[in-house]
């Protein structure tokens, strides 16, 4: 993922069925890609918070941005200033392991990124890691020398720093 | 739900919404609060401009040269004509309207151009491109009301009044977005600008809008003898009160409509632009005549296009609602045969629908009057019969199956490079 380009759009919307496929209809139509999204409830049961990435240029962010808030079921939508939010992503990697010598090195690895071993079996090692994309990159890379067996993460979800937030007034 | 749906659909921006109501639903039984209280979380409208971007507005509107206004059919929903048209006093400034806003602007008005666009009035397409100021009203920048955007307005500021905030830099960039009821907007916008500007100022360019106007639409000073589309709606026009309301089908009947029929009042125009839906004229013209009674109603139709929705002359009939239909009836579907023609050397591909069916005789199957008009004195004459009669009338008026819509902008191609006299 190119965090340098990418920019962080936080929506909140009614925590209902069909309004995901309401927001990725929309970005079909109007041919913007999506680079990740994840959606989840809030301290609101009946909003939820959908974190979209995309990679485009300040235009067609801005063209994103109005078209996502101009939807009903959208309450609020904005784009996360670079450097004034706080972001996590989590992923799953379950990575090769041929010897005690390659075991004992991952889990220093593991240590380093303070990283989790969630599963263990006699020829692989499953690790749990939570933090910014250039970090998973970085884990994923040292990884790979190892050989990385499978692979999941969730796309990043993200905050605005301080009190600053972006909720439904009442 | 119903009372949400009724507030979207006809607030803002309106347009159409679905309810999706499932069979038991349909059928069931429940105990219902009605209530007029509208609370919609995601839908807010903001009606009231923001008042900085008024007086950047007015500002810019003080110091124009050639100010040119283009009213959008946001501009009808808001029901902002009046100010649109004192505006226009104000700044001595002509007026264009894209396809959706005819009738925002009296089209007999010395200082109207008429319709801008692919199919729009010459005079409007070429002043233009001499415009410092553009105050745009309730318009999206629809490409076929701009053509190609890099010539569209080069030399102009531009002021986007519009209610629809996705509008606002999506097809064009503006340089004062006012996000607000065009109505609302321009009743502040001329209070602004009225302090700054003495009215009647800017002599110098309504003179040259008149020479331009007389040079590029020579106010349709030779028509014709013959019943050509061009005739026909001039015609047309001295026929039907100021208030007598025209739908059009989609199709060059439309195109020609936009071209030669004045528009002289607000919602006395009624058309599909944008989507462009084939067979629309006819059932809008029953409804035009549901909403008003006691104004005559004309569908401009083309025969490709009537023969979409022909059967709703079982419900003119039934249901008592007379309107008359004016079919320029080219034998063909005349703008794709005229794309075909002019853009594809000629190679006519599905395009051709015969001489049928005899639409004199599909009225009278159908318990309407039916009449055939090959002259000036015969559409008169059967026009006067349809307004004067309580029953709908189909008017068959052939016209040569290879007759262009002109002037037309090529696709691609800039305002400034239409081709075709008016």
């Amino acid at each position: 993922m190119e965090t340098g380009k990418t920019k962080v759009i936080s929506v909140l919307v009614e925590n209902k069925p069909g309004v995901l496929h309401l927001i990725a209809n929309l970005f079909r139509r109007r041919n913007f890609n999506i680079e990740s999204i994840t959606v989840g409830p809030t301290e609101q049961p009946s909003v939820a918070r959908m974190t979209i990435t995309v990679n485009e240029d300040e235009k067609t962010i801005d063209q994103v941005i109005k078209q996502v808030a101009k939807q009903i079921d959208v309450l609020k939508v904005s784009e996360l200033e670079s450097g004034n939010f706080v972001m996590r992503e989590l992923a799953l990697i379950k990575v090769k392991v041929k010897d005690s010598k390659e075991r004992s090195d991952i889990i220093n690895f593991v240590d380093v990124f303070r990283g989790r071993i969630i599963d263990v079996s006699t020829d692989s090692l499953t690790v749990e890691i939570t933090g910014t994309p250039d970090k998973i990159d970085a884990f994923l890379n040292l990884m790979k020398s190892f050989g990385i067996l499978e692979l999941a993460r969730t796309g990043i979800t993200a905050l605005a720093r301080g009190a600053k937030s972006i909720t439904i007034d009442q | 739900m119903v009372n949400n749906a009724l507030y979207i659909a006809t607030s803002g921006r309106p347009g159409p919404v679905l309810i999706d109501l499932p069979k038991n639903i349909q059928s069931g039984v429940a105990d219902i609060e009605f209530t007029n209280k509208i609370d919609i979380k995601g839908y807010r409208l903001i009606t009231q401009p923001d008042f900085a971007k008024i007086s950047e507005a007015s500002d810019l509107l003080t110091r124009a040269q050639t100010p040119i206004i283009l009213a959008g059919g946001g501009a009808i929903i808001a029901g902002a004509s009046d100010e649109i048209v004192q505006m226009s006093d104000l700044l001595m400034a002509p007026v264009a309207t894209t396809f959706m806003g005819k009738g925002a602007f009296p089209e007999t008005h010395p200082l109207s151009l008429g319709s801008i666009g692919m199919h729009g009035n010459p005079a409007a397409n070429r002043l233009m491109g001499e415009a410092d100021i553009l105050l745009a009203v309730g318009t999206r920048f629809s490409d076929r009301a701009t053509a190609n955007l890099d010539t569209f307005a080069p030399n102009a500021k531009i002021i986007h009044i519009e209610i629809d905030n996705a509008e606002i830099n999506k097809n064009i960039e503006v340089d004062v977005p006012i996000v607000a009821d065009a109505k609302v907007a321009m009743k502040m916008l001329l209070a602004a600008t009225s302090k700054k500007l003495k009215k009647g100022e800017g002599k110098e360019w309504s003179k040259r809008v008149k020479d331009v106007k007389e040079k590029l639409s020579p106010l349709m000073k030779d028509l014709p003898k013959d019943l050509v589309p061009k005739t026909l709606l001039n015609e047309l026009r001295k026929l039907l009160p100021e208030n007598g309301i025209v739908t059009t089908e989609v199709g060059q009947n439309q195109m020609w409509s936009a071209l030669y029929f004045k528009a002289l009042k607000p919602r006395t125009f009624i058309s599909s632009g944008g989507l462009g839906t084939m067979g629309f004229g006819f059932p809008a013209a029953i409804g035009a005549k549901v909403a008003c009674p006691d104004r005559p109603v004309v569908d401009i139709a083309g025969d490709g296009s009537f023969i979409m929705s022909e059967q709703e002359l079982a419900t003119s009939i039934t249901e008592n609602i007379p309107v008359t239909v004016i079919i320029l009836n080219n034998s063909v579907l005349g703008m794709v045969a005229q794309w075909q023609r002019t853009l594809y050397d000629r190679r006519y591909m599905a395009v051709s629908l015969g001489k049928v069916p005899d639409f004199v005789k599909l009225a009278e199957a159908y318990g309407a009057q039916g009449f055939r008009a090959t002259s000036i004195a015969e559409f008169q004459k059967a026009v006067k019969t349809a307004l004067n009669s309580k029953i709908t009338t189909v008017i068959d008026v052939p016209i040569g199956s290879e007759t262009d819509v002109v002037p037309f902008v090529p696709p691609g191609c800039g305002l400034p490079q239409q081709k075709g006299d008016y």
